[in-house]
C-alpha cells in the first residue's frame, strides 16, 4: 500500500525535489562561497549584504513597499468592490479595473515609464501638468530663457534682469541680451538701433539680442545683424522698490522711460519678459521614483484585489446586513460593521499573497526607473539579479540575497497555508 | 567586458546587427578562388564575430589572400560568443588558424593559457612598419607579440550639428577652452552647447577615459586601468576638474541628463527639432544619426576629434579586433602577414565600415569624408587605448547603477564633489578587483 502510493507520488516528489529543494539547498550552500565559487567564506557575503549601501537602500525599500503597496491594493479592491456592488453596468467597470492585469508587468512598466517621463513633449503625465498650468497663465512669455550678456553690468536676479548699479536720469542703460532662439524673436522685430540720447527726465536705451546669426560682431555692443527685442517690458525702480515708470521697447528695441525725478533708479525686465512657464514635475528622478513605481503596482494589482474580494462579498450573507438596515445602521455603520468583518478571511488572503508578491517585487523595478535613479529605487529582488548576473558577476552575494528574500517570505507563506488549511477544516 | 558590448548594442543599429547575428552565427562560407601561390592545397580556418556585409568584405580580404597564396581559406562567424566557442574548439583540439577577438583580455588569457602562437619574426616586422607603437604593445602580451590589429573604432570623435554651429559663428576648436568658448557661442545663440546622455553611465565613463588619456598620458592610464594606482590619485583629480568646468557649466549642457537616453540625446541634437548642437560619442554616433533620419552624416552632420585638454598631444580611446594565430604553420604565418599589411585592409576599406588602425592605408580609399577623417584621428593619434570600462572587472565598469557608471552619473549631477567621487571610484574598485 505504501510503496503504491509512493509510486503514484514518485513522479511529484522528484520535480519537487530537483526545481525546489535542490535550488534551495544549493544557493543556501553557494551564499557561504566567493564570487567565483573557489573559496569557502563563510558568512561575509551575508555581512556585505548588511553594510554595502546599495543593498541597504534595496532592504529600505522592500520595506517601504511591504508597508505602503498592499494596504493601499486591498483598501482600494475594497472599495471597489462594495462601492461597484452598488450601480448598475458594474460588470463593466469591474472589467475595466481588472484589464491591467492582463498586461504583462514589463509591458506596464514601459507604459508608466513613458507616461511619467520628464520632458511635457514626452511624458503625458507632465504633459496635463504643464496643460493645467499654461491654462491659469503661466509659460506665455515672449523671449523665454534669455539671459544678460555677461561682464556688461548686468545681472539676472531670479528671472529679473536689471542693471547692477542704479542711474539716475539723463542716462542710457542698454540691455544686451543672448540665449533667445532667432524663431523667437517676432516678425515685427527690426536692427537694433541706439537709442536717442535721454533729456533731463528720461531714462533710455536698446534691448537687442547681442548675436549675429552666423557669427561674428562684439560682444555687448549693436552691430549690423543684431535684432532689436520688441514687446519687452521694462521699468525703473527706485530704491524704496516702487516702480516709478514703465513702458515697453519698440520694433528696434529701444525704450524711453519718461518722467522721472532726480533720484536714482535701477533698470529692470521683469521676469514675466522670460519665465521659461512650468516645467513640470521630475517624476522618474530619485526621490520620486519608488512612489511612481507603487503606483505602477497598485494600477496593476487593485483590480487583482477587487476581484478576490467581490467574489468573497458575493458569498457572504445579505440577510445580515438587511438585519443591520432594519435596525436602523447607516451604510457606513453596515460597512464597517457587518460587511468588513464578514470579508475578513478573504481581505487577508489577499493581503498576504500581496505581501509575497511585493517582496518578490523585480519587473517594475527593472524597467521604469532610468539609470540615473536605479539605485534610489532598487529592491532586493533586481539587486539580487544585479550583483549575480547583472554584471557583478558575484553569484555568492547573489545567494545570499536570494536566501534573505526567502526567509522573509516564509513567514507570509506559513500564514496562508495554514489560512488554506483551517478553511478546508471548517 | 559582455556587458559593454550588450549595452552599445541597444542603439537600433546595433541592434538589428543582433538579429543578424543570431541568424547569421552558424554560416560559413568558401571562397573558392583557387590561385596558384606556394601555398596551393593548404586550407586555413579563419573566425570572427562578423556577420552579413562585414563577413562579406572580410571574405573579399581573405579572397585576395587566396589568390596571392593559392591557398583556401574557409570563414566561420561565432557570433558575439568568441570566448565560448573559441574556448569549445581549443579543448576539442581543432582551433581555427587564426581568429579575430575583439576583447584584448581574451587575448592575454589565451595567451597566458598557451594557446596562441607568437607572431613570426617577418609578421612582427610588418607590424612595426605599418602600425604605431600603441598598437603593436595593445598586440603584445606579456612581453610576447601575438596580434595584428585589423579593425579599430574611434571614440573620440565630438558630433554636433553644423547648422546650429553655422548659426551661432561657432567652429570646431582648437582645445578644451576653445571648446568651451564654442559652446558659449552656441548656448548664446539660444541652444544648448552640448546634450548628455546619462540615463546609464557608460558615455560618462568615455569622457572621463578620453579627459584622463589627454591629462594624464598613455602609461597613467594602463596603471589606472589595472588599478595600479588608486583612483585618488592627483591624475584623477585632474581629469574630474577638466571634467567639471563643463559638466558644472549649466549654460552648456543641457538639462535633464540624467533622464536621457543615449539614442534621445543624438535626437536632441541632430532631430527634427534640435534642441542642442553637440553631442560627444564614438564613431558609432554616425549610425545613430543616420537611424534617425533627421540630419545627414557628412552634411550637416560633422565631427571634431574629442579637444586637446592642457595642451596635450592627439590621443585616442577606442576598440577593435586583433588578429591571433593558433597554429605554426608556414601559411597561417602568411596569412597574418598579410593581415599586417595595408593591402588586406585596401580591400575592405573602399566598401566602408571598416576603420583601419594600420598607418600606411591609403586613406583617399575611405568612401566619404567622414570615415576618412575618423580613420586619420585614429591613426594620427601619438596615443591610442582601450576603453578602460571594458578592460575593467565588469563589476566596476560594466554594471548599469553601480560602480565607475552610477558614480560618474552623480559626478554628472554634482561636479563639485570631485574628492567624494574619486573616493566613491575608489572603494568601488578596492571591492571589484579582487584577484
Amino acid at each position: 500500500m505504501f510503496l503504491i502510493a509512493l509510486g503514484f507520488l514518485a513522479p511529484a516528489l522528484v520535480l519537487l525535489a530537483g526545481l525546489v529543494l535542490y535550488p534551495i539547498l544549493y544557493t543556501v550552500v553557494r551564499s557561504f562561497f566567493s564570487a567565483d565559487g573557489g573559496a569557502f567564506v563563510g558568512w561575509d557575503n551575508y555581512v556585505t549584504m548588511f553594510t554595502n549601501d546599495s543593498t541597504f537602500t534595496a532592504i529600505r525599500n522592500n520595506v517601504i513597499w511591504v508597508l505602503v503597496a498592499p494596504v493601499a491594493c486591498t483598501v482600494l479592491g475594497l472599495l471597489f468592490a462594495v462601492l461597484l456592488e452598488k450601480i448598475k453596468w458594474s460588470t463593466a467597470f469591474k472589467l475595466i479595473i481588472f484589464m491591467p492585469m492582463a498586461i504583462s508587468m514589463l509591458a506596464a512598466g514601459v507604459i508608466f515609464r513613458g507616461m511619467f517621463q520628464e520632458s511635457p513633449n514626452l511624458g503625458v503625465v507632465n504633459a496635463a501638468v504643464v496643460a493645467v498650468n499654461s491654462a491659469f497663465g503661466g509659460g506665455d512669455a515672449a523671449y523665454p530663457g534669455a539671459n544678460p550678456r555677461t561682464d556688461v553690468g548686468l545681472i539676472n536676479d531670479g528671472g529679473v534682469i536689471a542693471s547692477e548699479a542704479a542711474v539716475g536720469a539723463g542716462t542710457e542703460v542698454n540691455f544686451p541680451l543672448v540665449g533667445v532662439r532667432a524663431d523667437n524673436v517676432p516678425a515685427s522685430a527690426a536692427q537694433a538701433e541706439s537709442a536717442d540720447t535721454a533729456s533731463a527726465d528720461q531714462i533710455t536705451g536698446t534691448v537687442w539680442l547681442d548675436v549675429v546669426i552666423g557669427g561674428g560682431g562684439t560682444n555687448g555692443q549693436i552691430d549690423d545683424g543684431k535684432t532689436g527685442l520688441p514687446g519687452i517690458r521694462v521699468d525703473a525702480v527706485d530704491a524704496s522698490g516702487t516702480i516709478a515708470a514703465t513702458t515697453e521697447t519698440d520694433a528696434a528695441g529701444r525704450y524711453v522711460l519718461a518722467g522721472l525725478g532726480t533720484e536714482t533708479y535701477r533698470i529692470a525686465l521683469p521676469a514675466s519678459n522670460f519665465d521659461e512657464g512650468y516645467q513640470g514635475v521630475s517624476w522618474l528622478s530619485s526621490g520620486l521614483i519608488t512612489a511612481v513605481i507603487i503606483l505602477s503596482y497598485i494600477w496593476i494589482w487593485a483590480g487583482f484585489a477587487m476581484v478576490m474580494i467581490a467574489s468573497g462579498l458575493s458569498a457572504i450573507d445579505r440577510s445580515l446586513q438587511e438585519a443591520a438596515r432594519m435596525d436602523g445602521a447607516n451604510e457606513w455603520k453596515v460597512f464597517s460593521r457587518i460587511t468588513a468583518p464578514l470579508l475578513a478571511p478573504v481581505l487577508i488572503v489577499v493581503f498576504v499573497t500581496l505581501i509575497i508578491n511585493v517582496l518578490k517585487i523585480f519587473d517594475l523595478v527593472y524597467v521604469i526607473p532610468p539609470g540615473a535613479s536605479k539605485p534610489a529605487a532598487n529592491v532586493i529582488a533586481v539587486e539580487m539579479w544585479t550583483v549575480s548576473f547583472g554584471g557583478g558577476s558575484n553569484q555568492g552575494l547573489g545567494s545570499a540575497l536570494a536566501i534573505l528574500l526567502l526567509i522573509l517570505v516564509l513567514p507570509s507563506m506559513i500564514i496562508n497555508v495554514r489560512k488554506f488549511r483551517q478553511e478546508r477544516k471548517s | 567586458m559582455r556587458s559593454t558590448t550588450h549595452h552599445r548594442l541597444f542603439t537600433p543599429l546595433a541592434g538589428a546587427g543582433i538579429l543578424a547575428l543570431t541568424l547569421a552565427g552558424c554560416s560559413s562560407g568558401t571562397t573558392d578562388a583557387a590561385g596558384s601561390g606556394e601555398f596551393t592545397g593548404d586550407t586555413l580556418e579563419v573566425s570572427a564575430a562578423w556577420s552579413g556585409a562585414e563577413q562579406a568584405n572580410f571574405e573579399a580580404v581573405l579572397a585576395a589572400f587566396e589568390e596571392q597564396s593559392g591557398a583556401t581559406v574557409n570563414y566561420t562567424s561565432f557570433g558575439d560568443n568568441a570566448a565560448t566557442t573559441l574556448g569549445t574548439q581549443i579543448e576539442g583540439g581543432s582551433p581555427p588558424n587564426v581568429a579575430m577577438l575583439a576583447q584584448p583580455a581574451l587575448m592575454d588569457q589565451l595567451a597566458a593559457d598557451g594557446n596562441l602562437q607568437p607572431l613570426s619574426e617577418a609578421a612582427s616586422a610588418a607590424v612595426a612598419e605599418n602600425y604605431s607603437q600603441s598598437w603593436v604593445d595593445l598586440g603584445t602580451s606579456d612581453g610576447t607579440q601575438y596580434g595584428v590589429w585589423f579593425k579599430a573604432s574611434n571614440k573620440s570623435t565630438m558630433w554636433y550639428n553644423a547648422d546650429l554651429y553655422d548659426s551661432a559663428g561657432a567652429a570646431a576648436p582648437a582645445d578644451w577652452d576653445d571648446f568651451l568658448a564654442q559652446l558659449q557661442l552656441v548656448a548664446d545663440s539660444g541652444y544648448a552647447g552640448i546634450s548628455i546622455g546619462a540615463d546609464v553611465g557608460w558615455p560618462l565613463t568615455d569622457w572621463f577615459e578620453n579627459v584622463y588619456l589627454q591629462t594624464a598620458g598613455g602609461e597613467m592610464y594602463d596603471q589606472l586601468t589595472n588599478h595600479e594606482i588608486p583612483w585618488t590619485d592627483p591624475s584623477v583629480t585632474v581629469a574630474l576638474d577638466a571634467l567639471a568646468t563643463l559638466w558644472g557649466n549649466d549654460a552648456l549642457v543641457q538639462s535633464g541628463a540624467a533622464q536621457r537616453t543615449f539614442p534621445e540625446s543624438v535626437t536632441e541634437v541632430f532631430g527634427a527639432a534640435p534642441q542642442a548642437a553637440t553631442i560627444y560619442e564614438g564613431d558609432f554616433v554616425a549610425g545613430n544619426i543616420t537611424d534617425d533620419g533627421n540630419s545627414v552624416v557628412g552634411e550637416n552632420a560633422l565631427f571634431f576629434d574629442f579637444p586637446s585638454v592642457n595642451g596635450s598631444a592627439p590621443a585616442v580611446v577606442g576598440g577593435g579586433d586583433v588578429a591571433v594565430s593558433f597554429t605554426d604553420d608556414a601559411a597561417t604565418d602568411a596569412l597574418m602577414q598579410f593581415l599586417a599589411s595595408p593591402e588586406a585592409a585596401e580591400v575592405w576599406v573602399p566598401e566602408g565600415g571598416l576603420t583601419s588602425p594600420n598607418n600606411n592605408v591609403d586613406t583617399a580609399l575611405y568612401p566619404d569624408e567622414t570615415s576618412r577623417q575618423i580613420a586619420e584621428a585614429l591613426t594620427g593619434a601619438e596615443t591610442f587605448r582601450f576603453d578602460m570600462s571594458d578592460l575593467t572587472p565588469s563589476a566596476f565598469g560594466g554594471t548599469p547603477g553601480q560602480g565607475f557608471w552610477q558614480i560618474m552619473i552623480q559626478f554628472l549631477q554634482d561636479p563639485s564633489d570631485v574628492a567624494g567621487t574619486q573616493q566613491a571610484l575608489e572603494d568601488a574598485a578596492a571591492a571589484a578587483y579582487v584577484d
